[in-house]
């Protein structure tokens, strides 16, 4: 499943401008319930476990419990990201626990200048092959024959 | 059934939005982001305006949400004529070859420029052992622009620390977008949780399309996107057959589960032609969880037998050769899965990935080379990498082989063919049928002047739903968006006369797009439960009526993808009264609104694919699918695409057959 959201935890960011999980579900499927002010998966069949609003979460407040028509009760995978890296917990129903730390990125945060060092497009060259940094570094694109 | 419209007597009516823009994104994918990249350069300085439209949030929307393990489509040292040859070989014959090394000769560059803004690339370590992303940049190795050696877990593909993936390519995106912005006036050209609903055709160019129409899924504000220039990425169908999971578990589909057809849709009620939409991707994976079994093939060297450990692509080749040689002997994705089949119907299931086999393989030749203590060691890295695999992209399935107690090193585990999707970046090409370019000798059929445009002059195709020239993947759906932003921008500069303007009022729209608000509003307190209504259909029937039938019908799991003529033909009569109920969808709120038209889209998708089924007369991909009257794969006949054109004024369809060119030799 289903992502769900542990009731005491949850603020349901009331000190952010918008509820972190609500923003970031790929499928639309987090929402708050306003008079709680606890959020909630409103569509559990809907969830593909891509884990982005566990990942996102200011207060760790969301995990997933595995889908029920085919897992067994007992295991789960908590991951702690930070700016740089990611930390795993895999839990077995048996018990056992696995930890890995793998990276995610080696830029900072919001630090892509995306033209930097790149050349200007050539509009003399808009219908030829090639992208404007390939045709700005002169590189001619190959053909078949 | 008589018709109703909206005239907001019982849902509240929405404020309008109107946004005129040059170049209009619809998607936030890998594709559309490769486009705002790309087109924002070429804009620069010209007073372009170019406006991204997203129905989820940038960072995690698309195929790439979850974040990925490997790039795909990289081609380093090879050539792009090599991997036209190998996108053929899987897709059984046909493709467009021109638009595959179009794609070939590009990619790189995506690729590159991923690397510089940040994604961890694993490099080969001195030792020959791999190195993550961290370990690369500790040990000083270069980027793979300034030769950098990746990891290949097969010929196409390299390794990634791809957890943030998609996060790193929506920042350079958004910085593009940006920079646009703030080059014309800072007003807001990036839309996220607006989901487009239409494509409305020009008032006075009755070929071409003037706006884009959609919702907030947050608030009560339709937008009307005018444009002169569209690039539509919005991917492919999934959840369109009955899945294998019953209840929770449909989630877990393989592919994203909000990929709703929306591409197909849009583009094919617009009139633009569609190709090989016949075809379909049915991958063999994890059982249940659907976790990729890609690097346990080809990194880790693992196989699959049945349950007796039998070779199933071996015993089955004879048999299978018989009706589809010469595509059986070259083991395609399609055929190893009908040989996978084979076994299962016949009780040798089921079907094991022998991780316990390759882990012990591996383990024995590392303490070999490396001895007892550093061996350990390097075993236990490749163990994390394994882990990695799923918990870059498909998270669930590690969830699942915990709550299975399954250890690689010591069980195997099961894999199964899964339910059918609908796509054309990965392993399948069913899209629309774009213009190529036109320096690569390719037929004049081919190729009409601007590069990944479709057959509706101004509406350019790019990732899940460019026809014919699979095997993208995510660098290559980057790649080709970057391709198509450009070509769209030329076409729209050649066209600088252009002022797009549409007949249907904003009202209009509203009451078109709000109508499954009204028809609830209206009608829902005639039954004591909501839920069960006789005035209208929920968007969880629709598609689930819509699943059952693609599934009995069109060759879901239920008869092992088999179909026919007479089955093909009942199944369509169901889906054409299922078209018609969905005049009656009936949302309670903006997150309901959505999936109706959603699954509005899954719909449209579903009649193209089961009327190319139709035509085609063969079985072009064992198992993928199969005409229980046309068993063989028939080269004289068929060799060939099959495109569609839908009108939808008259709701009809034309189906033709279009020559295919071989480009590159055997």
């Amino acid at each position: 499943m289903p992502s769900f959201v542990i009731t005491e935890k949850c603020d349901g960011c009331k000190a952010q401008d918008k509820t972190a999980c609500q923003y970031i579900c790929p499928n639309d499927l987090m929402t708050l319930n306003r008079d709680l002010m606890k959020a909630y998966n409103q569509e559990p069949e809907q969830c593909w476990e891509c884990y982005n609003c566990v990942k996102i979460c200011p207060q760790q407040a969301i995990e997933v419990r595995a889908y029920q028509d085919f897992a067994p009760l007992g295991g789960n995978v908590i991951p702690m990201r930070g700016t740089d890296s990611i930390m795993w917990t895999i839990k077995f129903r048996n018990g056992v626990l696995k930890r890995f730390k793998f990276p995610i990125r080696l830029t900072a945060e919001g630090s892509v200048d995306p033209y930097a060092g790149k050349p200007e497009a050539d509009m003399s060259k808009i219908k030829q092959p090639g992208f404007f940094t390939h045709q700005g570094a002169g590189k001619t694109m190959p053909v078949m024959k | 059934m008589e018709k109703e419209t909206c005239t907001f007597s019982f849902c509240q009516k929405p404020e309008v939005v109107e946004v005129e823009t040059d170049l209009l994104l619809i998607g936030g994918g890998m594709a559309c982001c490769g486009a705002a990249y790309e087109a924002a350069r070429w804009a620069k300085g010209k007073n372009i305006k170019i406006t991204m439209v997203d129905k989820a949030a940038t960072d995690r929307s698309g195929a790439v949400a979850m974040g990925l393990s490997a790039i795909n489509t990289y081609m380093g040292e090879n050539d792009p004529k090599d991997y036209v040859k190998m996108v053929r070989g899987d897709l059984m014959g046909i493709i467009r070859e021109d638009l595959v090394y179009d794609l070939g000769r590009h990619v790189d560059d995506s690729v590159h420029l991923f690397e510089e803004w940040g994604l961890p690339i694993w490099k080969k370590g001195d030792d020959g052992f791999s190195l993550d992303g961290f370990q690369a940049r500790d040990a000083g190795k270069k980027l793979l622009k300034d030769g950098g050696e990746p990891v290949r877990s097969g010929k196409w593909q390299i390794m990634i620390n791809g957890e943030s993936y998609k996060v790193i390519v929506a920042e350079a995106a958004k910085k593009a977008l940006e920079i646009n912005r703030n080059e014309n006036g800072g007003v807001q050209n990036h839309f996220e949780r607006v989901f487009i609903v239409k494509l409305y055709k020009d008032a006075n160019d009755p070929k071409r399309v003037a706006a884009a129409a959609g919702f907030s899924v947050r608030e009560n504000k339709i937008y009307i996107f005018k444009a002169k220039v569209m690039i539509n990425a919005s991917g492919g169908a999934v959840n369109v057959f009955r899945p294998r999971s019953t209840q929770e578990g449909q989630g877990r589909a393989w592919y994203p589960v909000w990929n709703s057809g929306s591409g197909y849709a849009l583009g094919l009620q617009a009139g633009a032609e569609l190709t090989m939409m016949e075809n379909r991707f049915v991958p063999a994976r994890f059982k249940d969880g659907y976790g990729p079994v890609g690097a346990w093939f080809l990194f880790f060297k693992a196989k699959a037998t049945n349950s007796l450990g039998e070779d199933y692509c071996a015993t089955n080749l004879e048999e299978t050769k018989k009706l589809y040689s010469p595509y059986a002997e070259k083991l395609g994705t399609a055929i190893r899965n009908h040989m996978m089949m084979m076994d299962m119907k016949a009780g040798k299931g089921p079907i094991l990935m022998n991780t316990h086999h390759a882990m012990a393989a591996i383990n024995a030749t590392f303490k070999e080379k490396l001895g007892e203590k550093e061996g350990a060691k390097k075993v236990k890295h490749l163990e994390a990498e394994a882990w990695e695999d799923f918990l870059d992209m498909a998270i669930g399935q590690a969830g699942l082989w915990a709550c299975k107690n399954v250890e690689p090193d010591k069980v195997p585990s099961e894999i199964m063919p899964t339910e059918p999707y609908l796509l054309g970046s990965h392993a399948g090409c069913a899209g629309f049928w774009c213009s190529g370019p036109d320096d690569l000798g390719a037929p004049d059929h081919y190729h009409w002047g601007y590069n990944r445009m479709s057959t509706v002059p101004g509406l350019f195709m790019c990732g899940d739903i460019c026809g014919a020239s699979g095997h993208k993947f995510s660098s290559g759906s980057h790649a080709e968006g970057r391709i198509a932003a450009k070509a769209a921008l030329a076409f729209m500069m050649d066209n600088s006369s252009y002022k797009p303007a549409i007949k249907e009022t904003a009202d209009q729209i509203a009451a078109d797009l709000y109508f499954p608000f009204e028809t609830y509003e209206k009608y829902k307190t005639v039954s004591t439960d909501p839920a069960i209504n006789p005035h209208y259909i929920r968007p969880k029937m629709l598609q689930t009526r819509l699943q059952k039938i693609s599934d009995e019908y069109f060759g879901g799991i239920s008869t092992w993808y088999m179909t026919s003529k007479t089955m093909l033909d009942e199944g369509l009569k169901l889906l054409e009264m299922l078209k018609e109920d969905a005049a009656l969808m009936g949302a309670s709120n903006l997150h309901e609104l959505m999936r109706c038209w959603e699954n509005y889209h899954r719909i449209l998708s579903v009649e193209a694919h089961a009327r190319h089924i139709l035509f085609r007369e063969e079985t072009r991909y064992p198992g993928y699918y199969y005409r229980g009257d046309f068993l063989a794969i028939n080269d004289a006949d068929w060799k060939c695409f099959v495109n569609s054109k839908y009108d939808v004024t008259t709701n009809t369809w034309e189906m033709k057959k279009v020559p295919y060119a071989q480009l590159v030799a055997d």
